[in-house]
């Protein structure tokens, strides 16, 4: 199947770098690859109307799991997240992604839910929230952070088009909020809406049309300062600096700004071919921090330079267009609402991850998929993307019958 | 219509795709700062320091070595010391010392290591070394202080320390860095380029901690470093020892030169002090105590003490009116009608005249001198001829800088007819009757040792000589000689003309102006002596002159001896030139008179009269005892705290 070869090739390289960067966690890795090797198959044997009919328990088990931690879980880095088993860890929050990808599904799958229902996306957006809150509990912002790319599948699956819109012009303020000033922005907003009244026809300009408009433009100039206090009151500090970076990356480049800094100087010295491979000087060093986890696409950007990481992206906007062209044949709701949760989780982390590497996202503590070091984030990957894999397998299997 | 929102979300991912291929292809091929800070960040030059050059003298005695030295290190991180207390004990130093220097160490990074103490002795260090396997953390790196072996001649060395600020800022190629050790003044100095060697770069991958990885690209770009050229010195270690004891306890210089080759045989700035002083850890109390040091010891006077040169100057005098032709061998002028005391009968000849020293006779001399041309007007005839004068007279190298190897060489005045236009505000305002004082070398005549000396070896060698230097080679006499130290100056004198005057410089030491003690048998002398006047304190603390040479056919040496505040020239100069030349022509002392005499003498002046000084204190002589006989490791950590360099390799 084109999958298992998409997922060795892009898979490889982090074995090898892995192997040599640091070579006790290169030691587990090929453990952890062993044992997903052992789920993969157990994955492919099992009957797929499995995944189907226990989708809700799998969900309310890591719920379950997601609570337990919060009071078992042993401490790392200031989040309670990890369940530790001798010197192995496992993050359960990884695992909630696919299980609430299953349930959504699921629910998704029952004749007659309708997305402009106001009542089932209620449901949809407490499945969605529950695990988020309880991640959130265990403060790992980054993971939860994952949900939103649910979006994507709701998107597909018909969620009125205002609602991403919302989403979307919220971002857009959030972002020039923090580059320009206030002022200039509530004269944006003005002078837009003054444009939009300038254009509408002109029996839509009704008092009650116009007052509308007036209060959008009010809630967004409220928002805009929200923002403002929501960043340097509610965010806690390193995520506030995080977003400073990400505005100006030339403060303080030894402390909040460093690795980024240093990210981008890995990458940028990898020039267009790269030192070779094992010849990075960067990241081999330790001038990147987190260079087997959240920071791998270093490596791949200083060892193999431009080629590497345009082979990189390139296979992952090819992944991510197969799984989605693949859901769009999937029979059944349920594998093609799957399809695209597994399209979205990989996506939102690829962008998240190579963003910040680059510095066009803050950094956000998500690995890079099929990449980065860590058991939890290998196994929730594979699972996520060979359960899809079974479900597709059928459809082949099916219509070879 | 839902079907199509899939190509919404296809578009998505490929737009995403392709902003994060244009960032980083901008990132990665169109910037390259940021490969620039990689390298900056990852490879560390490690720079390694070659052992500098050893001094030799003529005989191939060693003046100056390295001693190996050991620096300690620590790396705060593996440090293990059981018993503290006995640590502190066997490295002689006290708790509280213990603690800041470990507090330093720590802050300036717990896993490199950085200066515990520096230069320990071999017998220190022997003493530590078995017991240092106990204690973890600390490793000794070689290093190297200057020795000197002979302890003398402390001033035309120089010494070796730390680069000064202001150096560091105006080098015209980056070499040196903070903390690099260069050659101050002396010989150290003007041969820093050849003594010092070459220094090796190695390229080291370092991680973020800056601990080392490896040599970068095994080493491909890494240089060797090449060892400083060892100097030779046409100094006679023996002799200038030998000097120096004479001059103990007397201000001023001795130089000897070897005429036939301008070669520097002594040199002797008294008072002066043991190079090994400025060498060691106690470097800045040293140099300290030398500074405030009344007798001014740093001084280099061979080179940068001016006098004015008193009656050897007659012996130009008499040459350029030789040449002139406004002077005889048997030209007699007596006495009568001239200005100046004499303490002569009178009525000498040539020959007589430099034997006696007679003052009126040089008087008329000079007056014959600047008023040998056609013209009538006094004045003009003044300054035409003093223009003469000086161009005659500038030949034998007294005008400018002679060009010693010496970094500090002063330029003294030799007066033009401009210089007297300027004291007298215009030109014609002035005449002999004004500049008389010329014609016995007083006045505004001013001159160093070094240029006397060459007078006296232009004597010696009847009418040239050669730029008087310290240097016979690099590592082979003859090796790397400057050429300017082969090129014959002539002084446009004729042969004939040395011959009367060096027969009565001869005369001079044999029954004239020089003390009878001084005409040592066997040595066939031939000198001059002067009194330069001194009327600071009364003229019984005139300087002492002497230039001279022996033997008096096909000499050997040149001397000349300036004893400040000594009074007569024939007595303590012209005693300390005979036995230097005795010493270096026999290589033993028959004068024992002499020489008990001058060693017993003292003409340091009365340290009242100096500035800054409330109680005379003994200046520091040359000694043959070592630096301070118990020496406690730590003495020298509060002059000279210990400030953590950087990283360089040994």
């Amino acid at each position: 199947m084109g999958w298992l070869n998409v997922y060795a090739a892009v898979y490889s390289p982090e074995d090898h770098t892995s192997l040599f960067d640091l070579s006790t966690n290169a030691g587990k890795q090929l453990m952890w690859i062993g044992t997903t090797v052992i789920l993969i198959i157990c994955i492919l044997v099992i009957n797929h109307t499995f995944f189907d009919t226990f989708a809700f328990v799998f969900y309310g088990f890591m719920i379950l799991m997601l609570i337990l931690v919060l009071f078992i879980g042993s401490n790392i880095n200031g989040s309670r997240s990890w369940f530790k088993f001798g010197s192995f860890t496992i993050q359960p929050a990884e695992f909630a992604k696919v299980a609430t990808a299953l349930a959504l599904a699921k629910y998704l799958d029952v004749p007659g839910i309708n997305l402009t229902k106001q009542k089932d996306l209620l449901y949809i957006a407490g499945i969605i929230v529950l695990p988020c809150i309880l991640i959130l509990a265990s403060n790992e912002t980054g993971s939860t952070l994952v949900f939103a790319s649910f979006a994507i599948m709701l998107y597909r699956e018909g969620l009125p088009g205002w609602i991403p819109a919302v989403g979307l012009s919220a971002a857009a303020l959030f972002i020039l909020a923090l580059v320009f000033s206030k002022l200039y922005i509530f004269l944006g907003i003005v002078v837009l809406l003054l444009l939009v009244i300038l254009l509408m026809p002109r029996y839509n300009r009704t008092l009650p049309n116009l007052l509308g408009i007036g209060l959008v433009g009010l809630m967004m100039m409220g928002y805009v300062a929200g923002v403002d206090f929501f960043v340097n009151n509610v965010l806690q500090k390193h995520q506030r600096n995080r977003i400073k970076v990400l505005v100006d990356p030339t403060i303080d480049p030894l402390g909040v700004g460093w690795n980024v800094t240093q990210a981008k100087i890995a990458i940028g010295s990898g020039r267009l071919q790269g030192k070779g491979f094992l010849e990075g000087t960067q990241t081999k060093f330790d001038f990147v921090p987190e260079q087997s986890t959240d920071f791998i696409f270093c490596t791949i950007g200083e060892e193999h330079g431009f080629i590497g990481s345009f082979i990189v992206v390139a296979l992952f906007i090819a992944l991510l267009a197969r799984i989605v062209i693949l859901a769009e044949k999937q029979r059944t709701k349920f594998a093609r609402v799957y399809g695209y949760c597994v399209a979205g989780i990989i996506f939102f982390h690829v962008m998240v991850n190579i963003g910040m590497t680059i510095g066009l996202m803050p950094v956000i503590g998500i690995p890079l998929p099929f990449f980065s070091y860590g058991g939890s984030s290998l196994w929730s990957f594979s699972i996520l993307l060979f359960i899809f894999l079974k479900l597709d397998s059928r459809r082949a299997g099916a219509m070879w019958r | 219509m839902l079907e199509n929102r899939k190509w919404v979300i296809i578009g998505l991912f490929c737009i995403v795709g392709l902003t994060y291929l244009a960032r980083l292809f901008y990132l990665q091929v169109l910037d390259d700062t940021y490969s620039l800070g990689a390298s900056k960040n990852s490879i560390k030059r490690v720079v390694e320091i070659p052992y500098r050059g050893q001094i030799y003298d003529r005989n191939n005695q060693l003046i100056v070595y390295n001693t190996p030295v050991y620096d300690l290190y620590v790396t705060p991180k593996q440090v293990r010391i059981p018993d503290t207390a006995a640590f502190c004990r066997m490295m002689a130093i006290t708790p509280s010392d213990f603690d800041s220097i470990m507090g330093l160490a720590k802050n300036y990074s717990p896993v490199k290591p950085s200066l515990f103490l520096r230069q320990l002795s071999k017998e220190d260090f022997a003493r530590i070394q078995d017991a240092l396997v106990d204690y973890r953390g600390f490793e000794p790196v070689i290093s190297s202080m200057r020795t000197y072996p002979a302890h003398t001649m402390a001033n035309a060395l120089g010494y070796v320390s730390e680069i000064s600020k202001k150096q560091l800022e105006n080098q015209d190629i980056t070499y040196y860095r903070q903390g690099d050790y260069i050659g101050h003044n002396g010989l150290e100095q003007q041969y820093e380029e050849q003594l010092r060697g070459k220094r090796g770069v190695k390229f080291m991958m370092q991680n973020v901690r800056g601990v080392n990885k490896g040599s970068w690209k095994n080493g491909e770009f890494d240089t060797l470093a090449v060892a400083g050229q060892n100097l030779i010195t046409g100094i006679d270690v023996e002799v200038q020892k030998y000097a120096d004891s004479l001059m103990q306890n007397k201000v001023g210089a001795v130089l000897a030169v070897e005429p036939s080759s301008g070669e520097i045989l002594v040199s002797v700035s008294a008072p002066t002090y043991d190079p090994n002083l400025l060498s060691s850890r106690f470097f800045s109390k040293n140099y300290r105590a030398l500074i405030k040091n009344p007798y001014k010891p740093l001084i280099n006077r061979p080179v940068m003490a001016s006098y004015r040169p008193g009656s050897t100057f007659k012996l130009i005098q008499a040459l350029i009116a030789q040449q002139q032709g406004s002077l005889f061998t048997n030209t007699v002028y007596g006495h009568g009608g001239s200005p100046m005391r004499c303490h002569c009968h009178g009525g000498n000849n040539l020959r007589g005249a430099v034997q006696n020293s007679c003052n009126p006779y040089f008087y008329y001399v000079f007056r014959k001198f600047l008023y040998f041309n056609g013209e009538h007007n006094t004045f003009k005839a003044s300054a035409i001829g003093l223009r003469q004068w000086h161009d005659m007279a500038e030949k034998f190298g007294i005008g400018g800088r002679l060009g010693v190897d010496l970094p500090s060489e002063l330029k003294g005045n030799l007066p033009t007819p401009e210089y007297y236009d300027k004291a007298y505000h215009g030109a014609l305002r002035w005449k002999f009757s004004n500049v008389y004082s010329l014609s016995i070398g007083e006045g505004e005549l001013l001159i160093s040792p070094l240029k006397l000396v060459n007078l006296a070896a232009t004597i010696a060698n009847r009418g040239w000589y050669i730029t008087p230097h310290y240097i016979k080679g690099f590592g082979k006499a003859g090796v790397g000689l400057p050429a300017e130290y082969n090129e014959h100056h002539e002084t446009g004198i004729d042969y004939k003309y040395y011959l009367p005057v060096i027969d009565g410089m001869r005369g001079a030491v044999a029954h004239g102006t020089v003390t009878p003690l001084a005409n040592i048998e066997g040595i066939d002398l031939c000198g001059k002596t002067g009194t330069s006047q001194n009327s600071k304190y009364g003229h019984k603390y005139d300087h002492s002159i002497f230039i001279g040479f022996a033997p008096m056919n096909n000499p050997k040496i040149a001397v000349a001896v300036f004893v400040e505040n000594a009074g007569w020239g024939g007595k303590a100069a012209a005693s300390v030139a005979a036995l230097v030349a005795e010493r270096y022509l026999k290589r033993k002392t028959e004068a024992l008179k002499l020489d008990a005499q001058v060693k017993a003498s003292n003409y340091l002046p009365p340290a009242q009269f100096l500035p800054g000084a409330k109680k005379p204190v003994a200046p520091k002589k040359d000694t043959t005892q070592k630096t301070p006989a118990a020496k406690p490791l730590m003495t020298a950590t509060k002059s000279n705290p210990i400030v953590v360099p950087a990283v360089s390799g040994n």
